[in-house]
C-alpha cells in the first residue's frame, strides 16, 4: 500500500518533470522554426487579429472597472490621511507596475490562451497537423509560431491599454464623480511615475508573460491526446497553470526590479 | 535513374512500444498502379502508410520511396520527397479555417513563387477535375463527408505527386460517393500517371479498380494477388474477408479467460 503510493508520487514526479523537458523542447523549436513568422509577416498579423485583437473588448472593460474599484478605494484610504491628491499616484501606479500586466495577462490567458490550446489541440485531432506534415509543411514553422510571436506582441499592448483604461476608470471616479482636484490628479501622477521604473518594467513583465503563456497554451494543444476529453482536459490546463505561472512569474519579477526602490 | 518500383517495403518491423504492430512486411507498389493494402481494423494497415510517408520509421527493414531510403533522410530531405506524395487523410483532414480554394492552393502557395492567377487556374483545374469547381468558395464544414473527401484529393493530387496515399477512401460513404471516389481514384491514376495506394477494408469497391491487392493480418502479409486471384483465392483467412463470414480464422470473441471461469460457474458458494 505505501510501496504504491510513493511508486506513484514517483511515477507522477517523473511524468511533470518529463513534460517541462518536452515544453522547453518545443519552445526551442518555436525558436529555431520562427523564420516563416516574420518572412510572412501576414501570418503573424492574422494571428494578432484573433488573440489580440478580440481580446480587446474584455481587456478595455476590465481595465475600466478596475481603474474605477482603484479610484473609490484609494480616495476611501487616501482621504484618511487628507492626501487625496495623491489619487493619481495610486491609480496609475498600481495599473502600470502590477494590475495592468498582470490582470491583462490572465484575461489573456482565459480568453487567448484557451482558445490557442483547442484550436491547436482540435487541428492535431483531425489530422490537420498531420496532413500538413505530409505536405511538406512544418506545423511548428507554419502554425505554431505565427501564434507564438503574436501573442508576445500583443500581450504587452493589451497591458498598456488595460492600464490607460483602468486611469481614466481612477479619473472618472476621482475626480469627475467624487471630486479630486483634476489639476493635482494628473501633475502629481506626471511627477511621480517614472518612465524606465515604472513604465518599461511594466511592459518587460507583460512581454514575460506573453511568452509564458502562448508558450503554454501552445504546448498544451500540441500535446492534447486527440480526443474530446484530451482537448477539453488540455484548455483547462492552459488556463490554471498559465494564470498561476503568470502570477509566480510576477512576484519574481516584482522581486528584481523593485527591490530597493525608495 | 527511374525505378520500376515507386515503393519497395523490404522486411519491415514496427511496433508501438511493447506491441508490436507489423513482423516482417515485404510490398512493392509499381508506377502506375493501384495497389490496395486490407486487413481487419487495427491490423496494422494504417501505420503502414504512416511509414511510406516517413512520419514514423521502422524499427527493423527499409522503407523506398523512388529509390530513396526513408531512414536515411533529415527532415529536408524528408520534405523534399513529400513534395512527391499525396496523402488522403480518413475524414480529409482539410483546414476547416480556410476554403475549399484556399485549402487547394495551399501546398502551390507554401512550395511555389507561382503568381495568383496561375494558383487560381491550377486550383480550378484540380477541384474540375473531382467535380467540385462549383463549390471553391465553401467551407469545410459546408461540406458532407464524400465532397470533403473529394475536395482533400483535390489537395492531395495539387502538386501533381508521383504516389497517392488512401487512408479509408470508403469509410462512411454512401453508395453513391463510394462508386464515385473507387471511380475517381482509378481515373486520376490513369490519366495523371500516378501510383496510388489505398489502405481499406472495403473489398468489393477496391477490387473493382485495384491491380493489386494485399493481406495483412497480424503483422504479417497472409495473401497478395491480383483482384482475380483474391477472389478466387480459397485461403481461409482471404474467403472469410472477402465473403465477410463471421467465423473463421478471425474470430468473433477478444482473447479472454474460460467463460466457465469469468462467470464463476461450478464453484462452491462459501
Amino acid at each position: 500500500m505505501l510501496k504504491e503510493s510513493i511508486a506513484r508520487v514517483g511515477n507522477r514526479t517523473l511524468q511533470g518533470v518529463g513534460r517541462i523537458g518536452f515544453a522547453v523542447r518545443f519552445f526551442v523549436a518555436i525558436m529555431l522554426h520562427s523564420g516563416t513568422a516574420f518572412r510572412r509577416f501576414g501570418l503573424t498579423i492574422r494571428e494578432m487579429y484573433f488573440s489580440g485583437v478580440q481580446s480587446l473588448v474584455i481587456i478595455l472593460v476590465s481595465g475600466l472597472f478596475v481603474g474605477m474599484v482603484l479610484g473609490l478605494q484609494g480616495y476611501e484610504t487616501l482621504q484618511t490621511y487628507g492626501s487625496e491628491d495623491a489619487l493619481g499616484i495610486l491609480v496609475a501606479m498600481s495599473l502600470v507596475r502590477e494590475l495592468g500586466p498582470v490582470v491583462a495577462a490572465l484575461l489573456f490567458a482565459s480568453r487567448a490562451g484557451s482558445a490557442i490550446t483547442a484550436e491547436i489541440g482540435l487541428m492535431k485531432a483531425t489530422e490537420q497537423l498531420s496532413a500538413m506534415e505530409m505536405m511538406a509543411v512544418d506545423p511548428i514553422a507554419r502554425v505554431v509560431a505565427p501564434r507564438f510571436w503574436a501573442g508576445v506582441i500583443s500581450m504587452p499592448l493589451l497591458a498598456a491599454l488595460f492600464s490607460a483604461m483602468g486611469i481614466f476608470g481612477g479619473y472618472l471616479v476621482g475626480v469627475q464623480l467624487i471630486g479630486v482636484d483634476e489639476g493635482s490628479f494628473w501633475s502629481q501622477m506626471q511627477s511621480a511615475v517614472d518612465f524606465e521604473r515604472d513604465i518599461l518594467n511594466g511592459v518587460i513583465k507583460s512581454v514575460v508573460f506573453g511568452i509564458a503563456i502562448t508558450t503554454i497554451a501552445l504546448f498544451e494543444g500540441y500535446d492534447a491526446p486527440p480526443t474530446a476529453e484530451g482537448v477539453s482536459g488540455a484548455t483547462t490546463r492552459t488556463v490554471v497553470t498559465s494564470s498561476l505561472t503568470v502570477l509566480a512569474l510576477d512576484f519574481v519579477l516584482t522581486a528584481f526590479m523593485f527591490r530597493g526602490l525608495s | 535513374m527511374q525505378h520500376d518500383n515507386l515503393v519497395e517495403i523490404e522486411d519491415v518491423a514496427f511496433d508501438y512500444g511493447a506491441r508490436p504492430v507489423l513482423k516482417g512486411i515485404n510490398l512493392t507498389a509499381k508506377r502506375g498502379q493501384v495497389i490496395a493494402i486490407m486487413g481487419s481494423s487495427g491490423c496494422g494497415k494504417t501505420t503502414l502508410l504512416r511509414l511510406i510517408g516517413g512520419q514514423i520509421k521502422p524499427c527493423q527493414g527499409a522503407v523506398r520511396v523512388a529509390g530513396e531510403s526513408l531512414g536515411e533522410l533529415n527532415q529536408a530531405g524528408l520534405y523534399r520527397l513529400r513534395r512527391n506524395m499525396g496523402m488522403l487523410f480518413q475524414f480529409g483532414a482539410l483546414f476547416t479555417d480556410m476554403t475549399v480554394f484556399d485549402n487547394v492552393a495551399f501546398q502551390l502557395r507554401e512550395h511555389s513563387d507561382l503568381p495568383e492567377d496561375a494558383i487560381r487556374d491550377m486550383v480550378l483545374m484540380k477541384l474540375h477535375a473531382v467535380g467540385l469547381r462549383g463549390a471553391a468558395h465553401l467551407m469545410p464544414a459546408e461540406l458532407s463527408g464524400g465532397m470533403a473527401r473529394r475536395v482533400a484529393l483535390a489537395r492531395a493530387i495539387a502538386l501533381d505527386p508521383q504516389l497517392v496515399m488512401y487512408d479509408e477512401p470508403f469509410a462512411g460513404l454512401d453508395p453513391i460517393s463510394l462508386g464515385i471516389t473507387g471511380n475517381l481514384i482509378r481515373r486520376l491514376t490513369d490519366t495523371l500517371g500516378l501510383t496510388s495506394i489505398l489502405v481499406t477494408h472495403d473489398v468489393h469497391e477496391s477490387l473493382k479498380i485495384v491491380d493489386y491487392v494485399y493481406f495483412v493480418s497480424e503483422g504479417v502479409i497472409v495473401a497478395e494477388g491480383t483482384a482475380d486471384d483474391i477472389r478466387e483465392s480459397d485461403l481461409s483467412y482471404v474467403h472469410q474477408f472477402v465473403h465477410g463470414e463471421a467465423e473463421g480464422p478471425v474470430t468473433f470473441h477478444y482473447p479472454a479467460a474460460p467463460y466457465v471461469e469469468d462467470l464463476r460457474l461450478g464453484r462452491q458458494s462459501a
